[in-house]
């Protein structure tokens, strides 16, 4: 597929087609430990990865997984691992290394629901709060979702470039309604595909201090193995990368980790909408859910009801600025997701509480309808 | 065509799931629609309910899964028993007759046929009941091309089972012709 020519339309699974974006977004490095809903993934990159002279490697468990993705990323390799609720948190602690070390990586993690092994096979959106706070102290992470297998196609080749962009690791969050649908999926051509490329040094390996940056606050490390040497540490350190107890330097690192995304959320931060030019209700409403919401808004329109969708294909950083100018100009905000609140929070504090925000929630591993939605608009508008 | 909605239900190690793909790929590849397959399965490899779900359109499909049925396959009674609720009015319902004696009562057009029978004796093998029950349900749906699934069937199956596979197929489609005419 790589190699072709011309576009091509394909029948694809929601995993595969994370997989392929993969491959075309330059991944040649896959450790993981497979699990449902996200086993797919693991699968096909298990057979391609090898045919395109990258490695895959069964790990003996997430944590383990997480920190080979890691590793390899540090020689330069495009690397990610996909897991599901139990693997995603065992994978925190060193998804906590590689953004204190800076190292690029993407993570998938096909939500399933309930705590610990909960609901293997069944649709939820539990993990979203994880995705953001699941690592300890304080840290910036970006994190993407998609809606269908084109999207995801999609979303996983940017989740690589946002990685490469800003030296950091990037989680991509699904539901196992996207990940098991299997659907139309339109591949460009390979020489259409932007591509993101981490920077290497330019200075002779002497000069070089991997952690001191520039005004764009992104480090430039070195590929391990390229004649650069430096250290790599989960302690706090200065630019040389060795650790440090020197206060001054320890503030300024927590708040460039921080500031490297908050700078540049403009380029990061991204939304697909409809109907919102005169919308009284506003669906906020992702991943699989945002189909039934698209749905949910022709229907509300066929009822009289002025009802738009507010997508966001990127939930951290949350789309605070854009959510908050939608809240001069409608009546009610109605968010609903296989959780029980976890974004309808962020809509709260986005719109500082000036409109009501009201909530649909699922946990019992069913999808939500699009009639489930129009019911509940016609219940509170 | 707004939306059709096929379920085909059983429990799981049946090729339920193939079939859904099989169907899907039809409609969507080499038929010139859309069509999106979702799957249902609980957390043991064999047996437990299983089911698939392709929502077929010419248009753009927004809600994936199935909500009123178009059409529903049940290779058992428990599935039969399950899923034919979400059955709408003048909808078709497929039962293998071996395996589903209990059927609802509503206005739908029902087929029986003992497709797990047509599988193991006319066509040979147990394994191809989901094939023989695409041919049996293409040729009574009429919603995607019999050529279009011959095409994502081969695309599909497993090398050297090409021609068992088209066997069992053709056979599904002559069944159910016999049924329609009769």
């Amino acid at each position: 597929m790589e190699k072709s020519e011309s576009s091509t339309t394909l029948m694809m699974q929601g995993n595969q087609a994370c997989a392929v974006g993969a491959l075309a977004a330059g991944c040649r490095f896959f450790a993981g430990y497979p699990i449902t809903p996200s086993s797919e993934i693991a699968e096909y990159l298990s057979v391609q990865l090898p045919r395109r002279g990258g490695k895959f490697i069964q790990m003996e468990d997430e944590i383990a997984a997480m920190g080979a993705t890691i590793g390899a990323s540090l020689t330069g390799l495009k690397a990610m691992t996909a897991t599901s609720g139990p693997g995603f948190s065992l994978k925190q602690e060193n998804i906590g290394y590689a953004c204190m070390t800076e190292v690029p990586c993407v993570i998938v993690n096909v939500m399933r629901g309930g705590p610990s092994t909960g609901m293997p096979t069944l649709p939820a959106q539990m993990d979203v709060q994880q995705a953001r706070w699941g690592t300890h102290g304080d840290h910036e992470i970006i994190v993407l979702t998609a809606s269908s297998a084109q999207d995801t196609y999609e979303q996983t080749i940017r989740a690589f470039n946002l990685s490469e962009r800003y030296m950091t690791p990037v989680i991509l969050l699904l539901d196992e309604i996207v990940g098991h649908s299997t659907e139309k999926v339109v591949l460009p051509r390979q020489s259409e595909i932007e591509i993101v490329n981490r920077k290497q040094p330019e200075m002779p390996p002497q000069d070089y201090l991997p952690y001191k940056t520039g005004p764009d606050l992104i480090p430039v490390l070195a590929n391990l193995g390229s004649g650069y040497r430096y250290n790599v540490t989960g302690l706090c350190h200065d630019e040389t990368g060795f650790p440090t107890n020197d206060t001054r330097n320890n503030e300024a690192l927590i708040r460039r980790l921080v500031e490297k995304i908050k700078a540049h959320r403009d380029d990061i931060v991204r939304y697909r909408e409809r109907k919102l030019d005169d919308a009284e209700i506003v669906i906020f409403a992702y991943g699989s859910v945002a189909r039934s919401a698209k749905s949910a808004v022709v229907k509300c329109r066929e009822k009289g009801i002025r009802a738009g969708l507010f997508e966001p294909s990127v939930i951290w950083p949350f789309p605070v600025k854009e959510v908050f100018a939608l809240s001069g100009k409608v009546k009610a905000f109605l968010v609903p997701e296989m959780n029980l609140g976890q974004l309808a929070r962020e809509v709260r504090g986005a719109v500082e509480f000036k409109v009501p925000v009201h909530q649909l929630n699922r946990v019992d591993g069913n999808p939500i309808t699009p009639l489930e939605i129009v019911n509940k608009v016609e219940e509170v508008i | 065509m707004d939306r059709y909605e096929i379920r085909l239900s059983g429990s799981g190690g049946q090729g339920l799931i193939l079939a859904g793909k099989i169907l899907a790929e039809a409609a969507a590849i080499y038929d010139g629609l859309n069509a999106v397959q979702t799957q249902s399965y609980g957390p043991e490899a064999r047996g437990g309910a299983s089911k698939a779900e392709v929502v077929i359109s010419d248009g753009d499909i927004d809600y994936p899964k199935a909500v009123e049925l178009d059409l529903l396959l049940s290779l058992t009674q428990e599935s039969c028993n399950k899923y034919s609720g979400d059955l709408k009015e003048g909808s078709i319902l497929i039962v293998d007759s071996e395996a589903v004696k209990d059927l609802p009562q509503g206005d739908y057009r029902i087929y029986s046929l003992p497709i797990s029978e047509i599988a193991l004796h006319k066509v040979g093998k147990a394994v191809v009941t989901n094939i023989v029950a695409l041919g049996i349900l293409t040729t009574i749906c009429g919603v995607i091309s019999a050529e279009a699934v011959r095409k994502a069937i081969l695309a599909r199956v497993p090398k050297g089972t090409e021609e068992l596979n088209m066997r069992a197929f053709n056979e599904g489609c002559q069944r159910a012709a016999e049924l329609l005419s009769g």
